[in-house]
């Protein structure tokens, strides 16, 4: 039996979560104090999951950048290379909240979203 | 004739926005949102990670995002908000000037006044580092705006002071737009941020954490080149011998953040010195009657949720007081004592609360095990045990107005460690 202690991510209270796994099976989990905090445990002892935000460039408005977001987590292992595909993309106002930007980024099964609306100068 | 409100809220951020709807949901019609920004959201605009809105939406969000779900609703209710409008000085009658570039220098009346004004950080000259004074050191905020509002890379070799949730949140950024970020120094054994942003903006991505280690020197003519950093012994002294250097473009400073109280300071409304803003009671009314605090100007917090929620108390204490007038009865004070650094609100009127009051608190180090008591005199009113507290999160607790109806002096808290000899 092993024991892992995690910190969850899934909000600031950052509970302090309890895994104690046999080999690769997960046997019991405490200290989450929701149930966010179960599923973040159980995925983070298998392949760690994360929320990727940044900004991408936009023309067509006063602002330089828009802020956007993964609309689902995606492996921290490929961060990076989404992140490359982040910092290529250029987008035109006008852009509505939450729409899509670049579909299915690096087949990972999420698209990256507009984190706010933004209306054309 | 000077124009008059039921109800002016200094400040758009996600405290303003919220008192601000409130206020309209509550029948208060002539609101007025007065933010110096062209745009609402106030930090929550630069705050682009996620983790925002888990307690109220029950889903992750970023913080332009949580901005939008409150602007709509504002938009819905009809809120009355002036971008682009700076309060210049507020007074005791509850008058206000400001002053924007379509109006130029006005003063208005109110009735009741929400100061949602947020916060300021800390920065060089309150610490005062020798050396140089080059270009490329900056506070986390103001890199944190240039990077993803005004978007401009902020530097590519980068070290960060202090390890605030905005200097651990930058490291990852900073990494993320392919800058190399060579750590954080913590003055203190143990760190100000957020486990969580430990785990997720250090540790993610290998970036060292020196606790107990500071920023002893900077070096550069124009720009940043170099900063050497030492170890510290108990009473924070650097130790000579233990310097370490970088060679670094740009230095991040995320040493603390400040209640922008100025306003009210000015106005003479009695700050609690403890969290350096002003000291409200169950309804979040300052010393000055009319004039109520929310949100980050009153005192910081880690959690957008909570300050929505408190920001709504606040709101409500309003909507009580233009009604009702200020409470007649003696107040009871509420202190921290030993472990705790300071409590919201730091007074009450037992008999004005309305069904119930949650106080806010945060201890002064890290335990594994606690007993939080609270206390009147010697009458204990609660006694609960919690685990893994940090200054960093704060902690609240509820209690019901039946609770403490039969109150005849000041309240206490007070954090005792647990230890455990195993
Ligand atoms: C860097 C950082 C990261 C955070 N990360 C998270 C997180 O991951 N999750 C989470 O839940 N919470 C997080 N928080 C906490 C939370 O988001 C903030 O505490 C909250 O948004 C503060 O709201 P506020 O309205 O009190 O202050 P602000 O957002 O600062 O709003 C104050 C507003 O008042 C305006 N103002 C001030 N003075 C005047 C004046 N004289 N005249 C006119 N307008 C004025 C300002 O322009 C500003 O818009 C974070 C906070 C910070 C600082
Ligand atoms: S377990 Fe739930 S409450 Fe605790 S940090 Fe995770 S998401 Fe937040």
């Amino acid at each position: 039996m092993t024991n892992k202690v995690l910190t969850c991510v899934g909000c600031p209270a950052g509970c302090r979560i309890n895994v104690e796994m046999e080999g690769d099976e997960i046997r019991t989990i405490t200290g989450n104090t929701c149930p966010v905090g179960e599923q973040y445990a159980r995925q983070e002892a298998v392949c760690p999951m994360r929320i990727l935000t940044s900004t991408v460039r936009i023309t067509g408005c006063p602002y330089r950048v828009l802020p956007v977001t993964t609309d689902r987590e995606i492996p921290l292992a490929s961060v990076d290379e989404v992140m490359e595909i982040i910092r290529s993309t250029v987008v035109k106002a006008p852009v509505s909240f939450e729409q899509v930007l670049i579909e299915n980024v690096l087949g990972t099964g999420a698209n990256v979203i507009a984190s706010k609306s933004m209306p054309a100068a | 004739m000077m124009k008059k409100y039921s109800a002016v809220v200094i400040g758009g951020g996600s405290a303003g926005l919220a008192a601000g709807i409130t206020l309209k949901e509550n029948g208060i019609e002539d609101v007025l949102v007065i933010e110096k920004d062209d745009m609402v959201g106030g930090i929550l605009n630069q705050c682009i990670h996620n983790g925002f809105g888990l307690h109220t939406f029950k889903e992750q969000m970023s913080g332009p995002a949580y901005a939008e779900r409150f602007k709509v609703r504002a938009e819905e209710v009809g809120l009355n908000i002036k971008l682009k409008t700076m309060v210049t000085h507020i007074h005791e009658d509850r008058t206000i000037e400001y002053v924007n570039p379509q109006e130029g220098y006005v003063t208005i009346q109110a009735d009741a006044i929400i100061l949602a004004v947020g916060c300021y950080e800390r920065n060089r000259g309150a610490l005062a580092i020798p050396g140089q004074r080059p270009a490329g050191v900056y506070t986390a905020g103001q890199a944190q705006r240039y990077l993803n509002i005004d978007g401009y890379q902020v530097g590519s070799r980068v070290f960060i002071l202090g390890s605030g949730d905005i200097g651990l949140i930058m490291a990852r950024r900073m990494m993320l737009e392919g800058a190399k970020v060579y750590g954080v120094a913590e003055i203190m054994p143990y760190s100000n941020g957020l486990p969580r942003n430990i785990k997720q903006c250090l540790e993610d991505y290998d970036i060292p954490l020196y606790l107990s280690h500071t920023v002893t020197n900077i070096y550069g003519k124009d720009r940043l080149e170099r900063i050497e950093v030492s170890k510290v012994d108990e009473k924070l002294r650097p130790i000579k011998g233990t310097e370490m250097y970088f060679d670094v473009d740009t230095l991040l400073l995320s040493v603390g953040l400040i209640p922008e109280n100025h306003l009210g300071d000015e106005a003479g409304i009695a700050m609690d010195p403890r969290i350096k803003g002003p000291s409200v009671d169950e309804n979040y009314m300052c010393s000055i009657e009319g004039f109520f605090a929310c949100g980050n100007g009153l005192h910081v917090h880690d959690l957008v949720d909570y300050v929505t929620l408190q920001a709504q108390r606040a709101a409500m204490g309003a909507v009580h007081y233009l009604k009702n007038g200020k409470p007649q009865e003696k107040e009871c004070r509420v202190m921290p004592g030993k472990g705790v650094l300071y409590t919201v609100p730091n007074r009450i009127h037992p008999h004005n609360i309305d069904k119930t009051v949650e106080f806010f608190f945060r201890i002064n180090e890290p335990v594994d095990e606690a007993v939080i008591t609270v206390r009147c005199g010697e009458r204990v009113l609660r006694q609960v045990k919690k685990k893994y507290l940090v200054p960093s999160v704060m902690e609240r607790m509820m209690f019901t107005a039946k609770q403490l109806a039969d109150i005849d002096g000041d309240i206490t808290f007070e954090m005792e460690a647990v230890s455990h000899d195993e």
